[in-house]
Parts: C-alpha cells; structure tokens; sequence
C-alpha cells in the first residue's frame, strides 16, 4: 500500500480544466519528484491533497485512509505537512513566533488561553528546527524581513514543528540562491535518510535539483500525470519531451550555468526559447 | 555563540514585536526590563496622582473621560487591533453594559453611592453574555463582511433599546440614582474607578498577547487560512478575543451611565463610539498595547475639552474626519510604532544587510557542509574584530 495516493482526481475552474483524471502514489521512505510545465497543475494538486481544494471527481487516500475533501487543519492533523510556492508565513511575527503557531494545534481551548505562549520545552524544538534550518540566528527578527529563500526555510521549519510523515513541498528552490538551494536539499536528504525516515513529494522546475534529488519522478501535463518512473526512465521517455513543447534532450536536462539566477535551470526559460 | 554578531548589536534582540517574546535558542537571557518597568511605573503615578493634583471638577471630568476611552480603546483592540478584523459593533457592549448598570440600579431601587458600582462587573458579564451570540454570527464570515455584521447588530440594539419600551423606557432614557457626593469627591472617585476598569482592560489586553490563544490570534490577523491549516481553531480564537474585549467596553460603558445619570439610546449606542474609537487606536498605534492608551488620552481629552471651551458638540465630528483621513495617510502604522520603530528599522536594516553581505561572500568561499547563516555569523564575527 502506497503512502499517499491519488486516484483519478480531476478538478475544473470554470471551464479551465486544472486536474484532469490524475492519478499518482508515492511509497514510504522515497523522495518523490513532480515535474511538468508552468500551468500543468502540479500545485492545483497539492492543493486538493492538502485539503485546500475540492476535487469534482477522484480520491486521496493517506495510508489507504480515505482524506478526500478533509480539512487542512485535519489533513495536517494526520502528518502530512506542506509548503507554499509562495512560502506563507506570518509576517509580522518573529520568526520564533511563527515556529510556535505551528507547535499549538493540538490544544484544548481553556489550555491556549491560560497558559504562556510556549514552554521551555517547545521553544527548546522550535531553536533546533531553526537551527536545522540555519535561521536560529534571526529567531526574533518578523518574519516579514526574510529573503525569499529564507521564507521557504522558515515555512519548512515551521512544518517540520508538528513532525509530519510525509511533506510536500512546493517549489523549494525556486527563486532561491544556488547557496541555499544547496542546503534544502541537504536538508530533504537528511530528513529522507535513515532516523528521521521522511516521505517526501516535491514539485521543481530545477531539473538539476529534481534529478539529483528524487528517487522516482513524475511528470504532469495539462492536468493528468503522463509518466511516472525513475529519473533515468523518464528522462529518456519520448512523451516527456512531447508535453515539453518537443524541447531537445539535451537541452532540457543538461543544465547550462546562468549567470543570474543560479543554478535555477527552469523548464519555463526553455519553453519560453522554443515558442520564439 | 552570543558574541559577534548578536552582541554586537542589541537590536535584533529588541526586535521582537512585544515583550512578549520568550527567549529565543542561544540567545542571553534577557534581565528584567528597567527601563520598561521604570516607565510604566511613571505611568501609573501620574494616573493615580492626577486627580489629586489638579482637582478642580472641569479637569477631573477630561480625565475621567479620557480614561474611560482609554479602556474601551484597549479593549476594542484586544479584539479587532490583534485579530485584524474591524468591529463596528463595539458600541453593543458599550450600550447594554451602561443599560445593564442603569435599569438593575432603577429596577432595584438602589440609593446613589458606592454601591452601584459593584454593578460594574455585571453589566461586563451581560455584556459577555451578548457577545457570545452575537460574536458567533458575525465570526463566520470574514473580515469585510464582518465589518457589515457588527453594523447590523448595532442597529438592532439600538432599535431595541428604543422599542423595548417598557423595559428600557424608550426615548425617554432612564435616570440613575444620584451619588450624594461634592462635585471635586464625585469626579475623583468616579475617576478611581475608571482606573480600576482600565486596569482590567490593559490586564486583558497583556494576558491574551501573552497567551497561546493570542499568538494564534496574532497569526489569524496575517494569513487566516493559513492559519486554520496548521490547526489553529479560528472562530473559537477569534470569539475568545471578541468576548473578553466585551467584558471590558460592557464595564466601560457602565461606568460612564453612572457617571452621566442619565441615558438614552441614542447615546448608549452610538456609531460615534466605534468611529471614535477606531481612530484612537490607529492613531496611537494599532495592535500594540500602548497605542490605545496615547490616542484615547490626546483624542478624548481634546474632545472634552473643546466641547467645554467652545461649548461646540459636534465640531469634533469633522476634527475626526480629518484626523482620521490624516492618520491613515501620514501615520498609517499609527505613533507608537512609527516612533519606536523607525529607530529599530534603521538598526534592523543595517544588521542585516551585514548579514546578507557576510552570507554572500561565506557562501561563495564558506567549506562546504557548514549551514551558511553560521559561516555568515562566524565570518561576521571574525570581521568585527
Ligand atoms: N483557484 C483557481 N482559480 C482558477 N484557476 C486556477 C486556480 N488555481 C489554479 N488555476 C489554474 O489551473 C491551472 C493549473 O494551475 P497550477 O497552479 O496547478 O499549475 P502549476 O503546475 O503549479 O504551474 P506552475 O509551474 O506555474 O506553478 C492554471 O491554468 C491556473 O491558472
Ligand atoms: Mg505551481
């Protein structure tokens, strides 16, 4: 039995069809990977699994446990936490604060309101997430002050807080410095290894990241996923290629050193080249 | 750990939006706050001293307004200033906590004295009574909506307070029970308590921005659903708030009916209240604690005083109009903060641009491995010296 699974789910927004009879599963302990062009539904996705969006048709099963149109406060509840593509954090809280939002979900209402904000012991885990992170240092800075890339940081961390089995992550490198990028997926490595044994589902437009990164890719296109495999297999797969505006194979896995932006190699650029 | 970087700047750790931040991982245990400490304590000698020192009645009847309006600006925003949603519908609570004091007073036939005020805390609790209903209507929908809400609610308490005549004695208003007290005593005591009520509005007001609730509060003001997703039970966090703020404005406006001896529904419930109290609260600083306090002290002392001065009721109507479009686009954070955080922006600013330009040139040369915010901080560190 698959982790998490996903079977046939279709969603429409009016008459754009965002998810269209998409299938998708992902085993425990893996690093999953989740390409596919700008538009082609992979956050509308995230979004029906995470509870955010109704599907019209289709389930969502989390350890063959039927969560379809659960809450996200529930869907969260049962370990599986998610990030933003645009990372969402609370602004004008510090950072510290942001971690403790997070850590009080499970609390009865006469609890939250007498007791303090956070216990020793809760600020004593929200400091080692930070620090796992690199942000212990700016912990009483608002959040609002952060770079891009330490937002998506603080919104990992802060998931990270409730322990979840399994994270879907929206686009962690995106717009983020090669330095950084670098440490994420360190971070997702070590999560994923052996201890802490975390199930990962991640969504990158960064072919270098995803490739290096994922035990199995799955590549979505007008809102079904066409191929699922290792990133070998589906590198060679003649479809991938196709959904990808028949971009040539180097040019669409070889990534080129940019000069700005980094090591960011973003399908969209080369989608972008072949329309001229 | 604490050197370097940290030490040398005090800012980042005076960073935290209040006080109420525990401390943080690595970070030096902060001691007491004199400074804080010494100016609250100067604060509060110059509340309790005021009416002894200046006692003639014209100036003890400012400042017991202004207190008054202080503790309901303070409670107003332990609701809407923390949670970001704006309550036009305050002046609920304000109105049946000053009929609550009244009809019991009447109905009940008490003499005027002391006495009456230990019906203070009752009209609170009626007041908490009515915001529980009613805060679990309005809740369900969010922020614009809500604002329509509480309008909505207001009107009908007012419409009731007039047609429930046999009750409320209608437009005729009820009379309370004169105190038998000199003009210089009735003014002080009156004054007294108002600082007791507002001494139980700021507690409020400090306990749910210390508490978990209130963080949960604070994070429903900067992205709700994002909120909800992580767990946070937002109608119940956002009632709570609702419902203690209520305590406080219900307790407020009895003791100004008390102090009045007379009310009537046009006055009890008022649009004005909320208006009036809003700006105070974008004026001195909304969603902080002190905030309130300013602008309800500078807004209502103005207001009483040119009402006495120039015997004008309704000029302070445009004076708010204008104050108000003016806050809003000259000091839209309100005083407090634009004050206090221009300094610490400035300090912020440039401690992290060190940061950043430190974590740039670590990154590129750093050993691999090492989280890069350390070799920013050890880097940062080794240039300090
Ligand atoms: N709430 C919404 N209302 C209307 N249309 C939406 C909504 N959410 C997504 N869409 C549309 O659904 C389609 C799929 O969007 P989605 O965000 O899932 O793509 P994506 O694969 O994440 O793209 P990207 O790589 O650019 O992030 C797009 O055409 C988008 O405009
Ligand atoms: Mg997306």
């Amino acid at each position: 039995m698959a982790l998490l699974e996903v079977q046939g789910v279709s969603k429409a927004f009016g008459g754009l069809i965002a998810l269209d009879d998409c299938s998708l599963s992902v085993e425990e302990g893996e690093v999953a990977g989740l390409i596919g062009p700008n538009g082609s539904g992979k956050t509308t996705l995230f979004n029906v699994i995470t509870g955010y969006v109704r599907p019209d048709r289709g389930s969502v099963r989390l350890r063959g446990a039927d969560i379809t149109g659960a809450s996200p406060a529930r869907v969260f509840g049962l370990g599986l936490g998610r990030t933003f593509q645009q990372a969402r954090i609370f602004d004008r809280l510090s950072v510290l604060e942001n971690m403790l939002v997070a850590t009080q979900r499970q609390e009865g209402w006469l609890r939250s309101v007498v007791k303090g904000q956070s216990s020793p012991k809760e600020r004593a885990r929200a400091g080692e997430l930070l620090q796992f992170v690199g942000l212990e240092r700016l912990a009483r800075l608002p959040a609002g002050n952060l770079s891009f890339g330490q937002r998506k940081l603080l919104e990992l961390a802060y998931v990270l807080v409730a322990d979840p089995q399994i994270i879907l992550l929206d686009e962690p490198a995106g717009g983020v410095n090669p330095t950084l990028i670098n440490l994420i997926a360190a971070r997702i490595r070590t999560l994923n290894d052996a201890g802490a044994g975390k199930t990962f589902l991640v969504v990158e437009h960064n072919m270098e990241f995803v490739m290096g990164l994922c035990d199995t890719v799955t590549v979505m296109h007008q809102g079904a996923a066409i191929v699922s495999g290792s990133p070998d297999m589906v590198r060679e797969d003649p479809r991938v290629l196709d959904a990808y505006l028949g971009g040539s194979d180097d040019e669409l896995f070889e990534p080129e050193p940019e000069p700005e932006g980094g090591a960011e190699t973003r399908l969209g650029a080369v989608d972008g080249r072949s329309r001229t | 750990m604490n050197g370097g970087l940290l030490g040398g700047s005090a800012a980042l750790t005076g960073t935290a939006p209040s006080g109420a931040t525990p401390e943080g991982p690595g970070q030096p245990a902060r001691g007491v706050p004199w400074a804080k400490v010494c100016t609250w304590l100067a604060m509060a000698l110059v509340v309790l001293a005021f009416p002894v020192v200046f006692p003639t009645p014209a100036v003890t009847s400012i400042a017991f307004f202004s207190v008054i309006f202080m503790a309901a600006a303070t409670a107003w925003n332990t609701f809407s200033g923390y949670s970001g949603y704006i309550s036009i519908g305050h002046a609920v609570f304000f109105g049946s906590g000053a009929y609550t004091l009244a009809l019991l007073a009447v109905h009940l036939n008490l003499a005027g004295g002391m006495g009456i005020f230990w019906l203070v805390p009752v009209a609170g609790a009626v007041a908490m009574a009515i915001a529980v209903p009613f805060g679990l209507v309005a809740l369900r929908t969010r922020r614009h909506t809500f604002v329509v809400m509480t309008i909505a609610a207001f009107f009908v308490f007012q419409l009731l307070a007039y047609n429930l005549s046999s009750f409320t004695q209608g437009s005729a208003g009820v009379s309370l029970p004169t105190p038998p007290w000199t003009a210089t005593g009735f003014n002080q005591r009156f004054y007294y308590v108002a600082v007791a009520v507002l001494v139980v509005a700021l507690g409020l007001s400090v306990a749910v921005r210390r508490s978990r609730f209130g963080l949960q509060l604070l994070a429903i003001r900067d992205d709700e659903d994002r909120a909800a997703g992580l767990g946070v039970k937002t109608t119940r966090v956002k009632l709570t708030a609702f419902v203690l703020s209520a305590f406080s404005v219900g307790m407020a406006g009895a003791v100004w009916a008390y102090f009045l001896g007379e009310i009537h529904p046009q006055f009890a419930f008022t649009a004005l209240f909320d208006l009036s109290v809003a700006i105070m609260c974008f004026l001195g600083g909304f969603g902080t604690i002190t905030g309130p306090l300013l602008g309800a002290a500078l807004l209502e002392s103005l207001q009483q005083y040119f009402t006495i001065q120039y015997s004008a009721d309704n000029l302070y109507l445009i004076a708010y109009g204008v104050l108000f479009l003016a806050v809003i686009a000259l000091l839209p954070r309100g005083v407090i903060p634009t004050v206090s955080g221009a300094y610490r922006d400035w300090q912020d600013r440039r401690l992290q641009r060190r940061v950043e330009t430190v974590a740039r040139s670590a990154g590129a040369t750093g050993p691999p491995g090492v989280p890069v915010l350390e070799r920013a901080a050890s880097s940062a560190r080794a240039q300090e010296r």
